[in-house]
């Protein structure tokens, strides 16, 4: 079973990147269970959500502790939230920032990689410029770096799960799958 | 059709297949999704059911009464208080012999104030008279609506739907959604032998002496009872139109368990999880997973655990002043089995406080090292 843990902010979508992860992944033939960290939302505060995908039916039902991955929508929850609390070695930390991977001095048991995915999203016009929402670039980056998803399947989900500019959102996604930085994993 | 969907939109699904008729909801968290996709099915056309919106959860079910009493298939959901503010209208809904469906997506009551998960809210409603379903998994929430109006029009009593908040129904998984017309075979729609009508004039609800009033509850519980065979034979049913069979309750590795967890709702799919871990170390570990806490399955409860050295019961709940709600009815399901197992009532995962498998071990470790429980009730994981 791989488990995924998303941290954003409420309002950049994380919950949103969670269901059309699931989506995409259950259409690859695996079982999911996608949720949201259950408290209450508001805009601009921390919020979760999480993953769990398998080649059998998911029978846990309980929040998601030891993630195998993580993906970090907004780069200041950094100094707010421990995004490694409880992260599997090996696993990828996959943030939104434009600095370089090494610049956030991660553990070395962890893989960390960054994309510019508010870039992304601003340019194709996916939230105001002040709040880009960046779900559904992240997901292409995470597609590449995790190599857990085919973007074609994303995209996909991306169409059946995302409310407005499906095309912009798949554009960012694509765009995002080609401009991760990484350590030890070549640039596509 | 295999869709990926939160819990809160399976009974949504649920309630459009059923053909309900009429709908009357107020808004409460966490069951708001469930009754705002069906408010965006009415108005779009998808399903042909008047939509009422009330200003509170009492005149919901006041709704819902009137329009079950005119003949029309009719539902609603709700939570907590919600709930708690339709107590008075539930009694009148099953006094009334009205086949209604309603769901409750559990939540704590307040105070303190708290939006996460707790049984408390829907096992209080016990003595209301109506029927009561607990569901583990998305797809059962579907399902069991479905279930739950062919149970109701055949007794001729009410049916609350349960599932818990957030970790159903928030929670997105797949869910096969059945086709129309295979769910018009198993759920006809139906004509009540009384209703109100223009032309037919007549009357419900009207006062009823001592000298009727006791006939009408005997009646009830009659109709109750019977409820316990027409589940099963619904539940049967449904497994050969749809593959998926439902039971009273659901044993799962129970056969030559000594120690056996007694589980409801979302909590029961962690436990399972548990349970293959002890028995893949050699330990005679089963569940029993409770699905109708009313009618409440006395005899099968009692045939499952007979033979049972321990029984561990969880309870998201609580009495004040009895204990867990489920332990006390399944001691009442063991009274006078000869050498009948040990009860080990837990209390746990109050308030939405999170169930994990390391909790369900603590149960089990608790379970095999006590020949009894230390007191009448043992609080799982609470801070002293």
């Amino acid at each position: 079973m791989i488990e995924v843990r998303i941290h954003g902010r409420g309002g950049q979508g994380a919950v949103i990147a969670s269901e059309v992860l699931a989506d995409a992944v259950f259409r690859a033939g695996s079982y999911v269970q996608s949720f949201p960290a259950f408290g209450v939302e508001r805009r601009g505060a921390p919020v979760a959500a999480f993953l769990r995908f398998d080649d059998q039916p998911v029978r846990l039902r309980c929040q998601v502790y030891h993630p195998d991955h993580v993906m970090v929508l907004d780069p200041s929850l950094m100094q707010v939230v421990d995004v490694t609390a409880g992260l599997k070695d090996g696993g990828w930390i996959l943030i939104n920032s434009e600095q370089p991977p090494a610049s956030f001095a991660l553990p070395s048991q962890f893989r960390t990689a960054t994309v510019d995915a508010s870039a992304i999203a601003i340019r194709h016009r996916l939230g105001p410029q002040t709040a880009p929402i960046v779900n559904t670039a992240i997901l292409g980056a995470f597609a590449y770096v995790t190599g857990l998803v085919k973007l074609d399947m994303l995209e996909v989900a991306v169409r059946e799960t995302v409310p407005i500019k499906p095309d912009s959102n798949v554009a960012a996604m694509r765009e995002a799958f080609g401009a991760v930085q990484c350590e030890g994993k070549a640039q596509p | 059709m295999e869709k990926v969907i939160m819990g809160n939109h399976a009974v949504s699904f649920g309630v459009q297949l059923a053909r309900v008729q009429v709908i009357a909801a107020y808004p409460i968290t966490p069951q708001t999704q469930i009754v705002e996709m069906l408010s965006e099915l009415c108005a779009d056309g998808r399903l042909a059911a008047k939509f009422i919106k009330v200003e509170s959860e009492h005149s919901v079910m006041a709704a819902v009464v009137g329009a079950s009493i005119a003949g029309a298939r009719a539902f609603t959901a709700t939570s907590s208080h919600g709930l708690a503010l339709m107590h008075e209208v539930l009694h009148w809904a099953a006094g009334g012999r009205l086949p209604i469906v309603a769901a409750n997506v559990n939540r704590t009551l307040g105070p303190g104030w708290n939006v996460w998960t707790e049984q408390t809210d829907s096992l209080a409603q016990r003595d209301t008279g109506w029927m009561q379903l607990y569901c583990e998994t998305n797809q059962e929430a579907l399902d069991l609506v479905l279930l739950a109006y062919r149970v109701a029009e055949k007794v001729l009593l009410p049916v609350m739907l349960v599932l818990d908040a957030f970790f159903l129904s928030h929670t997105m998984e797949p869910v096969d959604v059945p086709e129309q017309a295979l769910v018009d075979r198993f759920l006809p729609s139906f004509e009540p032998q009384y209703k109100l009508q223009p032309g037919e004039p007549c009357s419900f609800y009207g006062l009823v002496t001592p000298e009727y009033y006791m006939e009408l509850r005997h009646k009830m519980h009659l109709a109750m009872q019977s409820a316990l065979a027409e589940i099963t034979a619904a539940g049967n049913e449904f497994g050969r139109l749809f593959g998926r069979y439902y039971g009273l309750l659901e044993p799962y590795r129970l056969e030559d368990a000594d120690v056996v967890l007694v589980t409801s709702g979302s909590i029961t799919g962690t436990s399972r999880v548990v349970v293959d871990e002890w028995r893949a170390r050699g330990h005679k570990v089963g569940l029993l997973k409770m699905r109708v806490f009313r009618p409440f399955p006395f005899a099968a409860v009692r045939q499952a655990l007979a033979h049972a050295k321990k029984v561990a019961v969880l309870d998201r709940d609580i009495s004040q002043g009895l204990g867990g709600i489920w332990a006390s009815e399944t001691k009442g399901a063991l009274y006078g089995v000869a050498e009948p197992p040990v009860v080990f009532p837990f209390i746990i995962g109050l308030g939405g406080r999170d169930v994990t498998p390391e909790s369900i071990h603590k149960v089990l470790d608790y379970t095999v090292a006590h020949d009894a429980p230390e007191d009448d009730t043992v609080w799982m994981e609470v801070k002293r």
